[in-house]
């Protein structure tokens, strides 16, 4: 037997707004697309910023990438405000239990002699390279152009908080809510030489003025190497040597590195694709942060790693950057 | 045994800790803007945190409200939901709300994300960027809130070209892009004090009450769930003027002036608000007159009794603007009305039992300034002669809103101010854009008026048909023009079976 159900059905007037409409033709649009393309503001400024007075409030020259239509940068995961907080939502359950589920049957005090230290001295201080994550991506979100690639920067600004802030919890399960270990891997990140010379590269890109090639720095180079570094390698170490638990509260950012590598190779990716001048561009800057942070990250990797480890790391990036059409 | 952390302990570890003095670049570099605007910040650590939520608390309750949200939009478009508005002119006023407002909320996101990144002090900055976020949200969510209508109504489609461009979407597009220009402390005593924590209740309860009155489920559902990010901001918006005025004595001069001008600047942007009201929601949720007494008067005027310990004032023309409010919405819609064929949503003559209320409410000036108006408009559209002036407003340099404000103790005089700068001359429409231009030339010249803009030949043309149809992308005949006998009346009498 079949059911009938009636439904009133209205002939709309038209399937979307006009500017959705010229992009993608007259049908229904989705919620990332209406939520995104041509929100922005484009033409006739009313004042410069006191600020920048050489450029509009809405620019697209503060980069020396150019663009035809800075909304090529399709997010290929489609996040608009309200997908973006699902899929972190769902991310932050699974992480929330992993803590709760860690810190009950208090697995800290099951780790090896020594963990902890090692924890401290090598995990823990990332959580003020995330701080600088985020700073670079606000940047990048605030100089950026084209609601496209901003809003995904603005995302990733925050998850590297959110990411910041997991690091932060780890040391306090770790030191059980003195902060004494916050303070020690802040100590390191001021004052060991291993980490001083990734401090120093942070802050060099902190202050660089071209937003997109602060983002090939933080978010192609700096980030591939770290994850390489940290949660592939020294992740591995954790396990052979009886810390695997420790990848219970990491998993966050196991998965975070997998989701947001889709977005920003694919953002590199259409850079590239668009001029032989994108191109070389990203290919200098490529070239020189690999080499800053590269040597400034080898005297951390030797120590915690062995002096194979950032070659490793550094080929895993090549790999990216080949597939995002770099360096052929 | 792991001690307890009280929150404010905790949040401290997981968000300001995370800071650290630079020692291979010189932080200036890195933060360049703090000082220009001359603003003295001694102590970037006695920030109060407003209010404190880490990234996973946030994701989990926003997740929650934009779960809660959509599942209603969905519902809304499936079951038609636009079919249960009051009356179809109700819909004109979310039109002003799309093309007026919403792209607002994205210079909001904006100007968030850029004192989210250029302060110095990370618990402001941390505070702006979730600002940003949420402004982001709120942007976005207005979208999808209009989606449906654009679908069955005209006048929605072309929101962001019409916002960049059209005449008297100026005057709020140009309200965000002074405060965005400004430095990253008069953008915040601007927008995150003025319009967030003083004015924020003047425009969203009377757009989101009146779509509650008005039957639309689609507008009241969005504004309820952005009022929780909006009670985060208004703390934002009061810690930052405490915060300017502790850190040192000579920021309140400064913050006094910040305050001054972005309360004129405000109550000219509600103009648009005082009309909704007055005349744009069928079903009338209570006069503009009302809403400024309790929302501005009571509210804002014990806020600034307790900001009297500091040194600061009442905003420079409170009294002028405590007349206005018997007058703006009559002398807006008026604009409106004589420019309906240059509008992108429809205007209308106030039907007989609005105009009596409009009589009731505003005793002292209706019937005596406005009514009489309404009735020629009546009469001439009884004969078929349905009035349109074909001239272009002069425009106010500073609030860009058509020279049209009467002076406020003579309401048949209407009201011209002018400065001379560098051998031109410039118009206001009151003493306090004047001062706001007399204190900035060089920014204010700097206006898109679009009025001077259409005389120069830079929107098109060469007529101004031309410039609605081509420039600001109008459907004429479609968007623009009378309600009676527009296309929306038309369907809507279709859908309703009526004649
Ligand atoms: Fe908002
Ligand atoms: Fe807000
Ligand atoms: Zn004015």
């Amino acid at each position: 037997m079949t059911i009938e159900i009636k439904t009133a059905t209205l002939e709309p007037v038209r399937n979307t707004y006009a500017h959705i409409e010229r992009r993608f033709g007259d049908k229904p649009a989705t919620r990332y697309q209406e939520a995104t393309y041509d929100v922005q503001s484009e033409k006739y400024f009313h004042y410069r910023p006191l600020w920048q007075p050489e450029k509009e409030l809405n620019d697209p020259s503060r980069t020396a990438i150019k663009m035809k239509d800075w909304y090529d940068f399709k997010d290929p995961r489609q996040f608009y405000y309200g997908a973006y907080v699902q899929q972190r939502a769902k991310m932050q359950e699974v992480a929330e239990n992993n803590y709760a589920f860690f810190e009950k049957r208090n697995l800290m005090a099951c780790l090896p002699d020594g963990m902890e230290a090692k924890i401290i001295k090598y995990l823990i201080p990332l959580r003020h390279l995330e701080q600088g994550a985020n700073l670079n991506n606000m940047y990048a979100c605030s100089y950026g152009y084209g609601t496209a690639i901003t809003q995904a920067c603005l995302y990733n600004g925050m998850d590297r908080l959110g990411i910041a802030q997991y690091l932060s919890r780890i040391g306090l399960i770790i030191d059980g809510n003195t902060g004494d270990s916050l303070a020690e891997a802040k100590q390191a990140w001021m004052n060991d030489a291993i980490w001083q010379g990734i401090r120093a590269a942070v802050e060099k890109m902190i202050i660089t003025e071209d937003w997109f090639e602060v983002l090939v720095a933080q978010d192609v180079v700096l980030d591939c190497l770290m994850h390489e570094l940290f949660y592939v390698q020294f992740d591995q170490w954790l396990q052979d040597n009886g810390a695997q638990d420790i990848g219970m509260l990491t998993e966050f950012m196991q998965v975070w590195a997998k989701d947001n590598n889709r977005w920003i190779d694919a953002t590199l990716k259409i850079a590239a694709a668009e001029s032989a001048e994108n191109k070389a561009l990203l290919e200098t800057w490529v070239s020189d942060w690999k080499q800053v942070i590269s040597e400034a990250l080898s005297p951390l990797a030797v120590e915690m790693l062995g002096s194979d480890a950032l070659a490793l790391a550094e080929s895993a990036l090549d790999k990216r950057l080949m597939k995002a059409g770099l360096f052929k | 045994m792991a001690k307890k952390l009280n929150i404010k302990d905790k949040y401290r570890l997981l968000t300001r800790d995370l800071d650290w003095e630079f020692s291979y670049v010189d932080r200036k570099d890195a933060f360049p803007f703090e000082e220009f605007e001359g603003i003295k910040i001694t102590d970037w650590s006695k920030w109060e945190d407003p209010f404190r939520l880490t990234m996973d608390s946030y994701w989990k309750y926003q997740a929650e409200k934009e779960k809660k949200l959509y599942a209603i939009f969905d519902a809304f478009s499936q079951n038609n939901g636009h079919l249960n508005v009051s009356d179809p002119r109700y819909v004109n006023a979310l039109k002003l709300f799309l093309t007026g407002v919403s792209p607002l909320e994205y210079q909001a996101y904006q100007g968030f994300a850029h004192v989210g990144r250029q302060f110095g002090g990370v618990g402001a900055r941390v505070a702006c960027q979730m600002q940003a976020i949420d402004e982001l949200r709120h942007v976005q969510t207005q979208i999808h809130a209009m989606s449906h209508y654009n679908k069955f109504f005209d006048g929605f489609q072309d929101y962001s070209h019409m916002h960049d461009r059209v005449w008297y979407l100026s005057v709020p597009k140009s309200f965000f892009n002074d405060a965005r220009a400004a430095g990253p402390f008069e953008f915040m005593v601007a927008i995150g004090f003025s319009f967030e924590y003083v004015l924020t209740n003047l425009l969203f309860v009377p757009f989101m009450s009146g779509a509650a009155h008005n039957g639309d489920m689609a507008t009241v559902t969005f504004g309820f769930s952005a009022q929780s990010d909006e009670a985060r901001h208004m703390t934002l918006g009061l810690e930052v003027i405490k915060f300017l005025l502790e850190q040192h004595e000579d920021n309140v001069p400064i913050v006094q002036k910040w305050i001054d001008k972005w309360f004129w600047r405000g109550t000219r942007l509600l103009t648009i608000v005082a009309m909704m009201m007055d005349y744009m929601l069928p079903n009338k949720v209570m006069s503009w007159k009302e809403a400024w007494e309790v929302y501005f008067e009571e509210a804002g005027g014990s806020l600034f009794k307790d900001l009297a310990r500091y040194g600061i004032k009442m905003p420079k023309y409170a009294e002028t603007i405590e007349k206005e409010k018997e007058h703006v919405s009559h002398q807006a819609w008026w604009i409106f009305y004589t420019h309906g064929h240059a509008a992108g949503f429809h205007t209308w003559i106030p039907s007989d039992e609005e105009l009596d209320w409009l009589s009731e409410k505003y005793p002292d000036t209706f019937d005596k300034y406005y009514r009489p108006r309404w009735e020629l408009a009546k009469e001439m559209e009884a004969k078929g002669e349905r009035f349109y002036t074909k001239a272009l407003p002069q425009l106010c340099t500073t609030c860009q809103i058509p020279m049209g404000f009467t002076e406020m103790d003579d309401p048949t005089q209407v009201c011209y101010r002018d400065s001379v700068y560098n051998g031109d001359r410039y118009h206001f429409c009151s003493d306090g854009c004047k001062d706001i231009f007399d204190d900035e030339p060089e920014k204010y010249v700097q206006s898109w008026l679009p009025v001077h803009q259409i005389f120069q030949g830079n929107c098109g043309g060469p007529d101004v048909e031309n410039v609605l149809s081509d420039f600001y992308r109008m459907n004429l005949g479609e968007d623009n023009m009378d309600m009676k006998g527009s296309p929306d009346e038309k369907r809507w009498k279709q859908w309703k079976g009526v004649a």
